[in-house]
């Protein structure tokens, strides 16, 4: 009635709008005036180190922390004033395993479908076709605790999605499940999307941010990038250069002499080299420096990757050496 | 928004779920009242002082108002009231007011007289509370006291001064005093301990980070968690009396609706302090730590171990904080006196404020925030 209309549109198309949200711990802003524009029906990644603001960010638009200044709008709804409201709308996977591994399958998805008033007709076609869309049926009588990390974490997707949640929360989902899992667990996610839901997953895995239609880059609060992972990687403010020689000692050593580079890091037998875009030539650039300090190298600029724009986006105040950690 | 009661049935649903697969508390269930009884099962003898007393004296000559004077002199008992006949002074000791009644009959001054001869009466007579065996005690010393303005000091009375007549427990058992109590410091020590450690549990296990994030209210998620802890505790209290009645032959003088009423109020006092402590705690330890840190308190002042009459008054006033103290009035009154629970109305408010408050700073304690 009295907000803008402008507020009411975009409530509309956006599943979260934040503006200048923020929230410190004593002396420490975990979330510094962070502009999110989250759009409906896609996944949405936070992709940033620990202590980055990820999980902060996401208690505050569930409503569970109160932001120190700023607002937030979660599905046409303020939070946290209609955080009680928005509760029957969203669904939240933990980072760890919060389920009850004292019941269960069954029992546990009962239990969730009951708290969110289910009857029981619907209770019973919505967990029997979870059981079966996350391959749990075979597992349905066995007591959650004694699952493995990717059933768990089956199990607690089928309990965050039984009420058919308009916008789902994923913190860290998949930091405790081996490769396979994980791959099969960002299926159900785009099945879940393409079925109108959307997601919010926070990550600081590379592959898994490098799935999302769109990505917020954080780091110590503040979004450093924001976009889809290939226009982050096309638009990145940096040049990557494969070197490929014997001693990577020597050469790192003369690479981190030179005022462009930003990060050194070895990938396997490769150096990966970050260059801001001050370099005329990056290649050549490299080639010389390499040439003076007399060592032989094959060089090469390659396509950026995820991880490049994100150690630019999150290294960009200073250099460092990647690899040196 | 509609009210739904399923969601405050699914949490007693899933706890009664949980419950029948934890070992653990079910063993404490049973195992904490059947060791206790046994361990309590005898009896915890102390001195007495300032037993609250009344008089009713018909001979009203200098000579009994003497014998009361030197009665208080012995500090045992205090005299608080004064009525005109026996019967008053036990209802007195009906209700509980007082635990020693002195009755001086009219002719005090001539059974004083006769009480020197081989064959002769007591002359006065001592109404005692005999459910408790401490306070039975300290009245029977009083049976050995010398008017202190006697006549004949030369001849020593043959006959004791006081004639004891004991209520409640003829037999003077230990047992029957203990039994009673029993119950209240069982379900003090289990029921606090189990919904706090239940709600802790949820929180260290991380439940907690999920339930908040779904529709349930403070509320509900409290009352759902504590109400089959409920029924857990009126199984105890119905174990206990068995035992009590099998073990010891403990009476039930008055009417067992009243025990489980008077019992319900408790349990439900309990779990509050319960709750309240599981919003305090960080981890089952320490909640644990804060239950001992009640209950040994309880346990110490509240009547149980030792007569109330004979704390220091700093301990009184503490102990009336205590719900362990007015259930200790109330169940005695009650299952060795047979009283009414009408008659113990200031108790049962004792217990519904306790409730009350506990329940109101839990709840506003316990913030689905996270700040």
């Amino acid at each position: 009635m009295s907000r803008p209309p402008e507020i009411e549109q975009t409530g509309e198309r956006l599943a979260v709008r934040t503006r200048g949200l923020t929230r410190r711990f004593g002396s420490l802003t975990a979330v510094d005036h962070v502009d999110l524009a989250i759009p409906r029906n896609a996944i949405y990644g936070f992709l940033g180190p620990n202590g980055s603001g990820k999980s902060t960010t996401i208690r505050m638009l569930c409503g569970l922390l109160t932001p120190s200044a700023g607002e937030a709008e979660v599905l046409g709804l303020p939070v946290p004033r209609e955080a009680e409201a928005l509760k029957h709308k969203i669904g939240y996977m933990t980072q760890r395993f919060s389920l009850y591994e004292d019941l269960t399958v069954r029992e546990n998805l009962d239990f969730v479908a009951r708290i969110y008033c289910l009857n029981t007709t619907q209770r019973g076609t919505r967990i029997a076709l979870l059981l079966d869309a996350y391959h749990l049926e075979h597992m349905a009588d066995q007591r959650a605790g004694t699952l493995s990390g990717g059933e768990k974490q089956r199990l607690s997707l089928a309990a965050a999605t039984l009420h058919e949640p308009e916008l789902l929360f994923l913190d860290e989902p998949t930091s405790a499940v081996d490769p396979q899992s994980r791959r099969d667990f960002w299926e159900n996610l785009f099945r879940l999307v393409d079925a109108g839901t959307t997601i919010l997953v926070s990550t600081h895995y590379m592959d898994e941010a490098e799935r999302c239609h769109r990505l917020a880059i954080l780091d110590h609060g503040v979004v450093r990038a924001e976009g889809t992972p290939y226009r982050l990687m096309a638009d990145m403010a940096a040049v990557v250069v494969e070197v490929q020689a014997q001693d990577y000692r020597q050469i790192r050593a003369a690479l981190r002499a030179l005022p462009q580079v930003l990060s050194v890091a070895q990938i396997g037998a490769r150096l990966r080299v970050l260059l801001n875009r001050e370099a005329a030539d990056p290649e050549a650039m490299v080639h010389d420096a390499l040439h003076r300090a007399g060592v032989a190298a094959e060089v090469a600029i390659v396509k950026p990757s995820l991880e490049d724009v994100f150690v630019t986006a999150t290294q960009a105040t200073g250099r460092a050496d990647g690899a040196a950690a | 928004m509609n009210r739904c009661f399923m969601r405050l049935f699914a949490i007693m649903r899933k706890e009664v779920q949980q419950l029948t697969r934890d070992r653990l508390t079910l063993g404490m269930v049973v195992g904490i009242p059947m060791m206790q009884m046994i361990l309590f099962g005898y009896a915890i003898n102390t001195d007495v002082r300032h037993l609250h007393a009344a008089v009713a004296d018909a001979a009203r000559t200098q000579l009994s108002r003497q014998l009361v004077a030197d009665v208080q002199a012995t500090q045992v008992v205090d005299v608080i009231r004064r009525v005109q006949t026996a019967e008053q002074l036990r209802q007195l000791l009906d209700r509980g007011d007082i635990a020693v009644g002195i009755v001086i009959p009219r002719d005090f001054e001539k059974r004083l007289q006769e009480s020197r001869r081989r064959d002769g009466r007591t002359a006065a007579q001592l109404l005692v509370d005999g459910s408790d065996p401490i306070v039975l005690g300290a009245a029977r010393g009083l049976t050995g006291l010398r008017l202190s303005q006697d006549t004949d000091r030369h001849e020593p009375p043959r006959v004791p001064l006081f004639e004891v007549r004991n209520f409640y427990n003829p037999e003077r058992r230990s047992a029957v005093f203990v039994v009673p109590g029993l119950i209240g410091v069982i379900l003090t020590m289990t029921m606090a301990m189990f919904t706090a450690v239940a709600i802790v549990r949820e929180r260290e296990r991380g439940n907690l980070e999920m339930l908040i994030n779904t529709p349930v209210s403070s509320l509900e998620l409290m009352i759902g968690k504590v109400l089959p802890f409920v029924a857990i505790g009126l199984v105890q209290v119905t174990l206990i009396m068995l035992l009590g009645m099998w073990l010891f032959h403990v009476p039930v003088s008055g009417r067992v609706a009243d025990v489980y009423l008077a019992a319900l109020l408790f349990i439900a006092a309990n779990l509050t302090l319960g709750l309240l402590i599981s919003t305090l705690a960080q981890t089952q330890f320490q909640a644990m730590q804060m239950t001992i840190f009640f209950f040994l308190p309880s346990i110490l002042l509240s009547g149980f171990m030792f007569p109330f009459e004979g704390m220091p008054r700093a301990a009184q006033y503490i102990a009336e904080l205590l719900p362990l103290t007015h259930f200790v009035r109330l169940i005695r009154g009650i299952m060795l006196r047979g009283a009414e629970l009408g008659l113990m109305a200031g108790e049962l408010r004792a217990l519904a404020i306790f409730m009350a408050v506990t329940m109101a700073i839990a709840v506003l304690r316990f913030s689905k925030r996270l700040d």
